[in-house]
Formats: C-alpha cells, structure tokens, sequence
C-alpha cells in the first residue's frame, strides 16, 4: 500500500523557517513507521535527518511526535495509523530543534544528571552482593525500563509553562535510586526532590503516563515521591 | 583544530565504559560515541551475564571455562577463558556494588537462571549461570556505567563519528573524527587509543543488530595494517521474531521456552539429546534450518515456532517482559496465548581485531603495537573460539574493558606523545569532498542492500565454496559501484546521509574479510558450517585465521590455539 507522510523539516543554517514536506512511500501495515522514515531517506530524499539506531524499541533514539502524539518510531507501525489520511512527523515539542526531526539532547540530559542518578552505597561493598529481597528489588522493576527516549519530557504540558520543571524523566532516575534499598542516600534525595522545580510543579497531566514507549507509570512514581516527601519531610513545600 | 587527551576510547557501549571508568581521575580520558552513548548496542542485551556465583546450585568457575571452551568448538584460547571464568564473580560483584539492580533469590543473593551451553560438572545438565535483570540486563549494566562516567566527570564526545585513524612509525599518534552536528572535522592527539565499536551485523539482511553496528572501528584498525583474526566465525541467533530479526533472548528458553516445527514436534531433542533447547547457538541455528530445509518449517515455510505459552503469565511479565512486548508490538500476538514465529538472526561476530590478555592490539608478528588497544565485540582475544556463549559477551566487555583500561593505564606511564602529520584531517576531507561532489554517482543504499542479501545467502549459516566464491564476485562488483558513490545531502548539519555512506565504505572490505576467510577454512566448525566440508578437521584447521589486504590484495594467514586444560574432544550436548 502507498502511506502519505508529512514531515517537519527544518535546517536552522539554510531555512528561514520550518516547512512540511510531503512524501509517499510504499509499505506493509506491519512494517515500522522508522522502516518508512529509512525508504524516503534513502530512495526519495537523503537529506532528511532523523536518530535511529536499535530499531526496536531498546536504545530510545527515536523518539517523535506522530500524529501529535510522542512516539519511537520503530515501536509504531503502519497499520495503528490506518485511520490517518497522512501521518505527521515532527520533533519532540519543547526541545529545541537542531534538524529536521532531532533535538538538542544536552539539556536534557543534564536535567536527568542534575538528579544524581548513580548509585551512592549506604555502607562499604560487602565480600559478595549487598543483600537486596525480592520486594525491594520489585519496587524498581518499573522504572529501570526507562530508556532515556525523552517522550514523556515532551509530552509534559508543564514543561512548556515551566521550563525550569525537570521533568518526568528525570524523576522517574530520581525513583529509580531514591527507592533502591542498597542506597544510603535517601535524605538528601528526598531533599533535592523537594526542590520547587523537581516533583512539584507536576499537575497529573499523565500525557508521560500515555506516551512512555515502555509503560513506566510516570505519574503513579512521581505522586509517590509527593508522599514520601510529605511523609518524611513534614515542612515540605506543599 | 587540533585536541589533546592522554587517552582516547572509541566507543561508549559496555567495554568502552568500563575501560573509561577505569582510568577516569588517573589520566586525562574522552569517550567516543558516533550515537548517543545511551543509544549503544550493549544495551540491547537481554538474557544476562554468566558467572559462577553458585546462588541458586553449586558451580565452579572450571565448568564455566569448560563449557565456554567447547561453546567455541575448541577454537578457544583457553587462557583467555580461564582469566573470564575465573574473574566473572568479581566482575558480577563489582557491577551489583555499582547499584546494577539484578533480580533476587528469596534469600536476597543476585539470581542465576539457566543458559545455552552453560552446564554443571563438564556438560551433565543445565546449570544456574546467568545472572539478569529481568530481560534487560544489558541495558540497566550500560545505564549503571554511562551515569558512573557522568559521576566521574569524564568528557564524552556524543554523535562524534571517529573516520581515521593515525598511526605513524608503527605507533599510535591520534585519530580524526567527524562531529555529526557540524560537519566540522577534528584531529585528536593522544598517546593511547582503545577501540571498542562493537559489532558489525549490518553486513547481513536479518539481523538483531543496531543501524549503528557498521564496523567502523575495525575497518580503522584493518586500513591501519593490522589483520583481522577469525572473521569466518559470525554468530546467527536462533531465535529472531520472523522477517525481523528483532532478538527474543535465549533467557525464553532458559526459563524453559521450547522449540517446534509444524507438526509441534520439540525437534532439539533429536539434535542435543542432553541439553535439548539450551544447546549452543550454532547447532540450535543449524538444527532450525535443517527442520525448514526438510520441510518442518511452519506451514513448509522458512520459519519455526518458539513455545512460551506454559510458562505463564506471571513469568513472562517477571522475567521476559521486553520480549513479550515485542511480541505484542511487531507481530500483534501474545506469548501467553501464541506460538512466536521465529528465525535465525545475524547476532554476534566472535572474530575481529586481534589483543592479548591485556587488550593490546597485536600485530602479524603477535607484538603489541604501541598505544592501541581494543576490546569487546570489535576484538577478537579468542575467548568466544568459533562460537560464544550467551551471557559470555556482557562479562567479556566488563573483564576485558577493565583490563584494557589498567593496561592503558600502565603504559601511559611510558607512552610518548608522537606528532600528528600536518595534513592528519587531509584523507576524511578529501573523502566528504568526493562524495559531496559527485552529483551523478549512486545512492548508497541500494548497493548496501545487495551487500546485506548477498552476505546473508552465500555467507550465512550454511557455506559452501561456491557460494563464497560468488559471494567474493560479488563484492568486487559493489566495490567498484562504490567508487562512484554519491550523497543527496550536501549540507554540514546532521548530514546522516554522508555519514551512512561513508559506513558503506567500512563494510566492504570487512564483508571480503569475512568471505575470504571462510573460504579458507575447508572444514565445519562452531558457527562456520562449509557443506562441502562438514568435518571439524583438527589436524589441519585448530588454528585462528588472520586476514590481511595489502595493495588490494587479500591474504590469509594462521596462528596456533592455546590450549592448557581441556583437550579438543567431539562436540555433542
């Protein structure tokens, strides 16, 4: 079948402004959305930029709007747009564009860094593994699926009335170590998450919720931390 | 403009890292990545990492040796797996010390689950090897190092595309790469450089690999003059998600998935009567495509099913919940319910540019050359032999990155800083230029596909000579459509397209290499399998190849196989 695509491009040193392109390409309903990105790239128009790597989901490269929505495009097909007269691909809303459908990654990264998402031991290592149960390694088992694709960031309608906010994405790094019962670190986690720009300014929007490529319950983390804030920081912000 | 560090790693997946961490505060580092280094391959790992912890029933790091000795059909340096088996425990506990969150026994200890080929008591029965999280293991390992180096401080270089590589009197001065999001190019000098670039699946059709995995690295090391060992040995997986090549882990079949054909038969039995599902990848491969070509392939097609469907659905969600994912998104099924189409796909590529114990590179003469170190998939010290073990390559990339990274470390001491020649940048420029001009030359990518359809049917599971001798032609012909390369993109901004091209470069000459050895191997061994030669041959063949081009032309070579505790014996499970 022949698929109808519309696409975000933009080159900041030759363009005055973005524009979108038309392309049509053919394609099997099961085929990947990155599968049709790749046969215009190579067969129509090399000059589209767009990050790719694992192509299945694993190494967060992809990640974009289609049809609006924050999506990998190798974890999307033709055939869940059958309803689409054209599919529209664009960057990730709020980050800044460098070409076409990438994004400048740095910021982002540092506001995942800025949560010190590194594992801070409470005590020297013992002879062989730090104990560690069942149930207390399960409290991570959501969360260490993030693969760092920045889609729930921007998806988040908070990030654009608040830039400052650090996002979902890095408060799910924030979860993921805050709630590790090996980490000595706890105390002055929950006093960084305290911080007015870290859990705060979420609203449950859940827009991170939807889109999360590997169906990481953002929000349901973020209100945890609230609580545990609450809990153990009795003066906390709010 | 010209930059300067004490050391210099090309790379970020695991081996890279970890080589990195180890001399991150010591010496001055940066770090490589033509992607992201979240984005590397090492993530893409599932199943786990071996190692005798002896958590779940009794091990002993001899039996992994053993087991990872005839795993790579006695083609192993026994050495080199002495030193894995061996240090597997400690590196196992130092990634769970980083905070790596591996899943747990009830009574709190990492948990080992079973894996092809790894036994107890020299090849009796399954044992409890592999240590996991969930089926992510790769990823939580590499995500648990990147934020390690971030902590450490050390400089990174993302979407940095290294394109040379300069030595110069026998010695390494520096390299030159590319920054994707500027087009501009940069000379860097230093004293060490460690190659650690990974895989090169994307010279085959099917493949579990990344769009990344084009070899770059070991295309540098080759024009460089050093030859390439064991290339003929390339890893197909059994078990890719049909058409795809998407990898469902062996970890389905450690925790009891089962192999049928059409008529439901568990056909593993008749070809590994002891270990059954869990025999090495190789013969599981080979064992598939005999199931198609006699017919027993689903609905007589190219394909055979993977039965989860009796583990349920709590394990599944537990233990195999990427997989299960995948399952769902690519082929609109459910492992709980469904059999998983399934078919061999291009994985792991035990040969590459040849280091000692130390992560040295060696030359033809095996002396190290100075200054330049590889580790990883791109290497090759003979520890995985003509087949690796799952769950082996994660533990190679932390033992022998962090070798390498001490070794770097030791030798700095004494590395001299050598001069870049003045015109270092001239060969990449020249190249861009080229290719940015031609406006009536071919696109890359058709002369890539032919590229990967030829190597997957002439150079795949099954060889013959005639097959490779086309395979050569064939190659020789894309070579020359080559040199009239163009690209659509002329601009300096993320010029993917440039870069795509130029990686086509790279795996050319790696494709002949592959070819060309294994068309020099007259005899079947580990995932070589000649069909005109169906014999493991000891007498001539326990030996590792080394290829070479010089003025064009392709020339093999041998080097002996350490062998120190286990005499080569026939290989059945």
């Amino acid at each position: 079948m022949q698929v109808r695509f519309k696409i975000y491009r933009f080159d900041p040193d030759l363009d005055q402004e973005p524009a979108y392109r038309s392309y049509s390409v053919s394609a099997m309903p099961e085929e990947r959305i990155l599968d049709c990105l790749n046969r215009i790239k190579w067969e129509q128009d090399g000059t589209l930029a767009y990050r790719m790597s694992c192509a299945h989901g694993v190494c967060g490269s992809d990640g974009m709007r289609i049809n609006g929505v924050c999506a990998l495009a190798c974890q999307k097909l033709v055939r869940d747009y059958a309803d689409s007269e054209e599919i529209m691909l664009e960057p990730l809303p709020f980050f800044q564009v460098r070409k076409d459908l990438i994004v400048d990654m740095d910021d982002f990264f540092a506001r995942v860094d800025s949560m010190r998402p590194y594992f801070i031991a409470a005590s020297p290592p013992p002879e062989k593994e730090y104990p560690q149960s069942v149930e207390a390694h399960k409290k991570q088992e959501d969360v260490i699926r993030c693969i760092l694709c920045a889609c729930c960031t921007g998806a988040c309608p908070v990030m654009r009335e608040n830039p400052d906010y650090v996002g979902p994405a890095a408060l799910v790094w924030a979860y993921r170590y805050l709630y590790d019962s090996r980490d000595g670190q706890t105390g002055q986690r929950l006093e960084r998450l305290n911080e007015p720009n870290s859990v705060w300014p979420c609203v449950n929007h859940f827009e991170c919720t939807r889109v999360c490529p590997k169906e990481i319950p953002v929000t349901k983390s973020i209100n945890e931390m609230k609580r545990e804030i609450k809990k153990q920081i009795p003066e906390s912000a709010k | 403009m010209v930059f300067k560090h004490d050391a210099l790693i090309i790379g970020s997946g695991l081996a890279g890292l970890r080589a990195a961490t180890e001399l991150a505060g010591k010496v001055d580092v940066a770090l490589f990545s033509k992607v992201y280094p979240t984005r590397s391959h090492s993530g893409a790992a599932q199943g786990g990492i071996a190692a005798a912890l002896g958590n779940e029933e009794p091990d002993s790091w001899e039996w992994h040796m053993f087991d990872t000795v005839k795993g790579g059909d006695y083609l192993t340096d026994q050495n080199i797996a002495e030193i894995l088996s061996k240090d597997a425990i400690r590196a196992v506990y130092e990634l769970e010390h980083l905070g790596v969150p591996f899943n747990r026994t009830p009574e709190g200890k990492i948990a080992q689950r079973n894996f092809g080929g790894h036994t107890r008591d020299f090849g009796k029965a399954p044992v409890k090897r592999a240590c996991y999280a969930a089926d992510r293991s790769g990823r939580v390992m590499m995500d648990t190092l990147y934020f390690e180096a971030v902590k450490k401080g050390i400089k990174i270089y993302p979407e940095f595309s290294v394109m040379d590589l300069i030595v110069k009197d026998g010695r390494v001065a520096g390299l030159v790469a590319y920054e994707l999001a500027t087009g501009e190019v940069h000379a860097f000098r230093s004293r060490a450089v460690l190659i650690a670039t990974g895989g090169y699946g994307k010279l085959f059709k099917v493949t579990s690999n990344a769009h990344a995995n084009t070899g770059d690295g070991l295309y540098l090391a080759y024009k460089a003059g050093i030859a390439l060992e064991d290339m003929e040995f390339v890893q197909f997986h059994p078990t890719g998600i049909q058409g795809l090549g998407v990898l469902i882990s062996e970890a389905a079949r450690g925790e009891g998935g089962i192999l049928r054909n059409r008529e439901g038969e568990r056909f593993m039995e008749r070809y590994a009567p002891t270990i059954k599902d869990l025999a090495p990848r190789d013969m599981v491969s080979r064992a598939i495509y005999t199931e198609i070509r006699e017919g027993r392939g689903i609905n007589g097609e190219d394909y055979v099913h993977l039965d989860l469907t009796h583990l349920g659905e709590k394990k599944l969600a537990e233990k195999l919940s990427d997989i299960s994912s995948f399952v769902r998104i690519y082929l609109g099924l459910n492992p709980v319910t469904d059999l998983i189409p399934i078919q061999p796909t291009c994985h792991y590529m035990m040969g590459g540019i040849p280091a000692n114990l130390h992560g040295q590179v060696t030359d033809a003469g095996n002396n190290p050359v100075p200054g330049l170190y590889a580790a990883g998939e791109c290497s090759c010290l003979s520890l995985h032999g003509a087949n690796r073990l799952g769950c082996n390559s994660l533990l190679d990339l932390v033992v022998f990155g962090r070798r390498a990274g001490m070794q770097m470390l030791d030798d700095l001491g004494r590395l001299p800083w050598t001069e870049l020649p003045a015109d270092a940048e001239k060969e990449t420029t020249d190249l861009i230029k080229r290719l940015k001009e031609n406006r009536n030359g071919e696109r890359a990518a058709g002369i890539r596909r032919s590229l990967q359809e030829l190597m997957m049917f002439d150079c795949g599971v099954f060889r013959t000579a005639s097959g490779l001798e086309k395979a050569l032609r064939g190659i020789k012909d894309l070579e020359a459509r080559a040199a009239n390369l163009r690209v659509d993109s002329t601009g300096t901004r993320y010029n993917t397209d440039l870069i795509e091209t130029v990686e086509l470069l790279h795996m050319l000459p790696l494709a002949e290499a592959i070819v060309a050895s294994a068309l020099s191997r007259t005899e079947s061994r580990g995932a070589h399998w000649r069909e005109d030669y169906p014999e493991r041959n000891d007498e001539t063949w326990l030996k590792h190849s080394l290829v070479s081009k010089e003025n064009g032309r392709v020339s093999i070579s041998f080097k002996p196989v350490t062998i120190t505790r286990f005499e080569p014996k026939p290989r059945a499970y």
